[in-house]
């Protein structure tokens, strides 16, 4: 027999096999499933199976009130909770034309940015975890607790904050807070670079990334990338410079985007080291808030039975996943008729069908880790 | 461009196949009919001034007193930042509308959760099945109407009369 003939015309042949991923896979980050059909390591298809966490959280929106509603607002994404009250907050005031008081607009800023950095800081933590570098992630996290222990003394919670109340913000933030929250930028840039000697710089870790899944601007496009996975291709999109809202016109920062620093524009590396890079800017405009946090109140005089006139209104904020939109529709009652919730987790989600075809069995863990899906943002 | 602009360009484009303009609300939008769905979201993406490139959410509204269900667009374009909405009006019996799979990827998924959780039936899509809710689940739960089945394979899906009493 001739010992170079292909395996085929010696009878043998290979053959597909489906294997299930999740919903407990260490590397799905929450309840995350995938039917993952394999010739060998090579995936020919890997279809996301979600709705595990699935709430309703939308349903319950119809059965309690305006101001009833924002601490359920906080399970929508649970790494970024700040976000997603500031988004149904903005949607509210602007049906019901509430002003936002000065004061409000920084401590929104204050903790939105604060929030920015432990999700990015989980994301590319644990991005590193998947990937199999260990001490990033712990060290990652032990700044996280910093920002944790400064949002308790914010806002008294660690997790779903409720901070952020239609009319501004549910407490103000104290001067000794303030200098703790600069005390700690003055500790964190340092460890940025850091973070990059561990895990950006490494070249393990650079050649597990660079040029696997690359997304191109199209698709990007037609699957609604949003966030950091957007700017990962190069599209420089930022809702806070692009649409502005709050007080970011008035703020000074960049908008980092991909440019195939290690590999191929768009691939998996970049849309990681576009978190890096926010990490930065973060900073930056916290050390700003700092200095412009202006005197005044906190909140605004809202009237306790809210009822914003028959309309509906669209809010989108910049969250740590891309764009965050709150639809909700009013008829003039007491309870929402409808609130909506438009997350960065679900469209980048669907991407990952057609992203998976013809990588190993390894890089779809990169993939997903890269995309920074959220479980719990997928099914709300 | 303002959106009352675009609109008239559409009426002009598509006689009769767009609805009315409402501009004096907080968020403007155009009535589109169902049929014409599919050529207006290519000619609004496609159009070299308007360039919608992306959509940013799909989703429905039911209104149980008129007797619809109103299936809603949001596009976005990031060239001339701006934002169209439109509104397409389904009967709420049988509620049947072209897919926009063709137009944008991501209606694929977005279209999935409104007919788990609406019951609008998209045509033509590749994929139509359940999204949020398992396969065998009965009802489409945020439809006004919607009354949850006592039990789902065998677990009780009530609860204790105490948390009712809060309850509205």
């Amino acid at each position: 027999m001739n010992e170079t003939a292909p395996v085929e015309s010696q009878g043998f042949y290979t053959e597909d096999m489906t294997i299930s991923v999740g919903p407990q896979h260490p590397s799905t980050h929450g309840v995350l499933r995938f039917v993952v059909k394999t010739d060998g390591e090579v995936i020919s298809e890997a279809i996301p199976d979600v709705g595990y966490l699935h709430r309703s959280i939308e349903k319950i929106g119809e059965k309690v009130t305006w101001h009833g509603y924002v601490p359920y607002t906080d399970r929508a994404d649970y790494l970024a909770a700040m976000f997603a009250n500031q988004v149904f907050c903005m949607a509210a005031e602007k049906l019901a034309g509430t002003e936002v008081t000065r004061r409000g607009e920084f401590c929104r800023a204050i903790a939105c940015e604060l929030n920015r950095i432990a999700s990015h800081l989980i994301s590319v933590g644990t991005f590193g975890q998947d990937i199999g570098a260990m001490t990033p992630f712990v060290h990652a996290l032990r700044e996280r607790e910093t920002i944790n222990n400064l949002m308790e003394e914010i806002c008294g919670a660690r997790l779903t904050y409720n901070y952020i109340r239609i009319g501004g913000v549910g407490y103000d933030i104290l001067p000794e807070t303030c200098t703790r929250i600069s005390e700690f930028l003055d500790h964190f840039e340092p460890i940025v670079d850091e973070f990059n000697r561990l895990l950006s710089n490494n070249k393990i870790f650079i050649e597990r990334l660079a040029g696997v899944a690359v997304v191109s601007k199209e698709d990007a496009l037609s699957y609604n990338l949003v966030g950091p996975n957007l700017r990962g291709c190069g599209i420089k999109w930022d809702i806070r410079r692009d649409i502005p809202y709050s007080v970011y016109p008035e703020l000074e920062f960049e908008v980092p985007v991909g440019t195939g620093r290690v590999g191929t524009l768009g691939d998996s590396y970049d849309r990681y080291w576009v978190r890096i890079c926010e990490l930065q800017e973060s900073c930056k405009i916290l050390r700003q808030c700092l200095k412009m946090l202006p005197k005044g109140p906190a909140i605004a005089k809202v009237a306790r039975k809210f009822k914003p006139p028959v309309g509906e209104c669209y809010a989108r904020v910049e969250a740590p996943r891309g764009d965050m939109g709150f639809y909700v529709v009013s008829d003039g009652s007491e309870y929402p008729y409808r609130v909506r919730i438009r997350t960065g987790s679900f469209t980048a989600m669907s991407i990952i069908d057609k992203l998976s075809k013809g990588i190993m069995v390894a890089d779809l863990i990169a993939l997903i880790g890269s995309l920074d899906v959220d479980a719990p943002e997928i099914d709300r | 461009m303002e959106v009352k602009e675009i609109y008239q360009l559409l009426e002009k484009q598509f006689p009769g196949k767009v609805g009315d303009f409402k501009g004096e609300v907080s968020e403007p939008y155009c009535s589109v009919n169902p049929e014409a769905i599919v050529e207006v979201s290519r000619f609004l993406r496609d159009d070299s001034k308007l360039k919608f490139e992306v959509l940013s959410d799909l989703t429905a509204l039911d209104w149980p007193k008129e007797e619809k269900i109103q299936v809603v667009y949001h596009l976005y374009s990031y060239s001339n930042k701006s934002q169209i909405v439109l509104k397409v009006d389904l009967p709420r019996e049988n509620p049947k509308i072209s897919t926009l799979e063709g137009v944008w990827k991501v209606a694929n998924w977005f279209e999935r959760e409104v007919f788990d959780l609406f019951g609008v039936i998209f045509t033509g899509h590749s994929d139509l099945r359940r999204i949020m809710l398992p396969e065998d689940w009965v009802g489409h739960p945020l439809r006004k109407d919607y009354v949850e089945e006592e039990e789902y394979d065998g677990i009780s899906t009530q609860r204790a009369p105490l948390v009712e009493k809060l309850l509205r």
